[in-house]
């Protein structure tokens, strides 16, 4: 009798948690339906040999304007798995001490004056946006004539930065689809007109590198977190064994 | 007696009392399942939260210039602050999981019933006491999310009449959207006065628990069951000392959890967005809106009630009422038998109803149920929305639905109950 009521119990419990699980599944979904879905970046903040090349193309084309100013030369190097030296030689080109944040050498004003808006620091952008939109945005510019920079973006429309990677990407063109009722013509899609200096496997590569980098930029414990995360876990199961073992040891004369 | 405790028990005998009252010679139901581990769980989060909580602010600027920043310094610059932070956070989320279990618990075994009603009012204040708490900790690291959530949240006082707008002033401290001013005095409520309170509630809670005695899973009162059991001939025979039997138990119970929260802190920190939502890793910023304004998970069954109703006053009204029949419930269930064990059929689906509608509505506060309509049905996103208004519309309605079912049922005596067994029939 009481096994029966007893296995009632961790059965309502077991469809509460299920329940439970299912609202936490549910969250790429509202994700996605936030700003639409994007392909999987696929990125592996691991990869050392990635972190250290999207770090160079960060350094290279990006950084001019846009900062990271809460990491560190410092925490670069230590996480991306270079010496003091190799990071000051080839990623820190404004002088800045090893000790000092990241921060662009582009004066606010100018940036105000030249872009309609202070370029933003790219810290927090992959906890922000997620590392798929950082992915797909940098893939998604196009020329377009209309706008200001001569550029747009299918990801983020009419946005205020010109494309930095075109050398690498090369140029791509909107192919529109007919207006309709009224409305303004939409992209159906983009293709290359005139290929860069990188074939777009390459490309493609280096976009996701790049988010790489910045994914680990965003949450720099990550690398941490992992490596010690599955020794406290197995720590807390052991504990709780033993633990078990003791109570049913004092429970023995419960009947 | 060792010298040392004597010399304690000389000058202070009722720290001895004390102990043995709520610890060596509580007697508590021997038959205790799963549901019972939530209690001590909500107190071992509590605790956490205060300890985290000390070393955050250790290291937190209570500034509208410097929050933002100064959350980053803890991720990044403080030692072991990253895991400090997501200790605290992760909290959050897992004490309202905890207490949310806890509530349903006694729903399950009606343990808010005589003699228990005034653990049950307690048991809510806490609730309520932890609601302002989460909500003024979420304003804290200054995100865009942090900022707006203020914002929305505070200006529902604006549905108060008469002195609605000025209500609002007074407790942001800033004539239209929050600012220092909002931030600073949440700071001092979340890390003062909340937790004061909260501490002086729990110890009320355990206190008016401990004068009547827990309830149990078969409801029955073993405080005037059958007397007499190894430990003293005076207390009941289905009762066991708290300590050592239920503290062991509740260790293995507590070893399950952190197991829980260490995957959740070391592996999936932000839980999909949910724990830490991805709008809160933009610094606040009046000119930008976030796509969608929403309060963090554990609050969304109760914002859900809100957004479905199309007035503002009245979903302000909705909202407030849905947390105040809870404190009701003592008096709105008429029944006399306890647990849903021996309960009508009726009550059992009712209740089993009423949990699916709250995690249903759950979803609908937490923005996720137009995404699910249109990815079951293949809606448009306009079908979408006017789909959710009709079901988010009836589950408001099966929530409240819930209490009158619960008060004609009992009050009108058509609950047909199974017996109740004289003496608790499981053990753990």
């Amino acid at each position: 009798m009481h096994n029966q009521t007893r296995r009632a119990s961790v059965r309502t419990l077991a469809a509460m948690l299920l329940a439970f699980a299912v609202t936490l599944s549910a969250a790429p979904a509202a994700l996605a339906a936030e700003g639409g879905s994007y392909p999987n970046a696929n990125i592996n903040v691991h990869d050392q040999a990635a972190l250290q090349r999207g770090a160079r193309l960060y350094m290279n084309y990006c950084v001019g304007c846009h900062s990271l100013k809460y990491v560190r030369y410092s925490q670069l190097a230590g996480g991306i798995g270079l010496t003091e030296k190799q990071v000051m030689d080839n990623l820190n080109f404004t002088g800045a001490k090893f000790g000092e944040p990241i921060v662009t050498a582009m004066p606010e004003a100018d940036a105000e004056k030249w872009f309609g808006k202070v370029p933003p620091d790219l810290s927090l952008e992959v906890s922000a946006k997620g590392a798929d939109w950082v992915s797909a945005y940098l893939k998604s510019f196009y020329l377009d004539p209309a706008t200001n920079s001569g550029w747009n973006n299918t990801v983020f429309p009419n946005v205020a930065m010109p494309f930095p990677l075109w050398q690498l990407q090369g140029e791509q063109e909107a192919v529109m689809n007919p207006p309709e009722n009224g409305q303004p013509a939409t992209v159906r899609e983009l293709k290359l007109a005139h290929p860069g200096s990188l074939t777009p496997a390459q490309y493609d590569e280096a976009v996701r590198d790049l988010t790489t980098f910045l994914a680990y930029v965003s949450a720099p414990d990550e690398l941490v977190r992992s490596h010690i995360g599955a020794w406290v876990v197995l720590y807390l199961v052991l504990f709780t064994l033993f633990a078990l073992v003791l109570k049913k040891e004092y429970w023995k004369d419960v009947h | 007696m060792n010298a040392f405790t004597q010399w304690f028990a000389d000058r202070a005998p009722g720290l001895d009392v004390a102990y043995k009252k709520h610890m060596t010679e509580y007697y508590a139901p021997k038959n205790f399942n799963v549901m019972y581990y939530f209690g001590s769980l909500a107190l071992l989060v509590l605790v956490n939260q205060i300890v985290t909580g000390i070393f955050l602010t250790m290291f937190y600027t209570p500034t509208a210039a410097g929050a933002f920043d100064s959350v980053q310094y803890i991720m990044r610059d403080v030692q072991w602050g990253w895991l400090v932070r997501y200790m605290h956070v992760t909290g959050a989320s897992m004490f309202f999981i905890v207490i949310y279990l806890h509530m349903f618990r006694g729903l399950m075994y009606g343990s808010y019933k005589k003699p228990r009603e005034l653990v049950w009012l307690l048991g809510m204040l806490i609730f309520l006491a932890l609601m302002a708490e989460a909500f003024m900790g979420y304003v804290l690291p200054w995100g865009n999310m942090s900022f707006w959530g203020a914002k929305v949240i505070i200006t529902l006082f604006s549905a108060v009449p008469v002195i609605g707008e000025q209500l609002v002033h007074w407790i942001m401290g800033t004539l239209s959207v929050p600012g220092d001013p909002t931030l600073n005095r949440f700071f001092a409520l979340h890390v003062v006065a909340l937790p004061l309170v909260l501490l002086l509630l729990v110890v009320l809670h355990l206190g008016a628990l401990h004068e009547v005695g827990s309830n149990n899973p078969d409801g029955v009162d073993v405080k005037h069951g059958p007397k007499g059991n190894r430990w003293n001939p005076n207390a009941p025979v289905d009762g066991i000392p708290f300590h050592p039997y239920y503290t062991l138990k509740d260790l293995v119970g507590v070893g399950v959890f952190l197991v829980v929260c260490a995957i959740i802190i070391f592996f999936e920190p932000t839980v999909g967005g949910f724990f830490i939502e991805h709008d809160n890793s933009i610094p606040a910023n009046d000119l930008v809106t976030p796509a969608t304004i929403k309060p963090v998970w554990y609050f969304s069954p109760f914002y859900a009630i809100l957004r479905m109703i199309p007035s503002k006053g009245f979903g302000v009204l909705a909202m407030l009422a849905s947390i105040v029949v809870l404190f009701l419930v003592p008096w709105l269930d008429r029944g006399k038998v306890k647990s849903v064990r021996y309960r009508g059929l009726a009550y059992k689906i009712a209740l089993t109803l009423f949990t699916i509608v709250f995690l249903l509505l759950c979803a609908i506060g937490a923005d996720l149920t137009q995404g699910w309509i249109m990815g079951l049905f293949g809606a448009s996103s306009a079908t979408a929305v006017s789909a959710e208004l009709v079901f988010g519309r009836t589950l408001v309605v099966l929530y409240f639905a819930f209490f009158i079912f619960l008060w004609a049922y009992t009050f009108f005596g058509w609950e047909k109950t199974k017996p109740v067994p004289e003496r608790v029939t499981t053990h753990a």
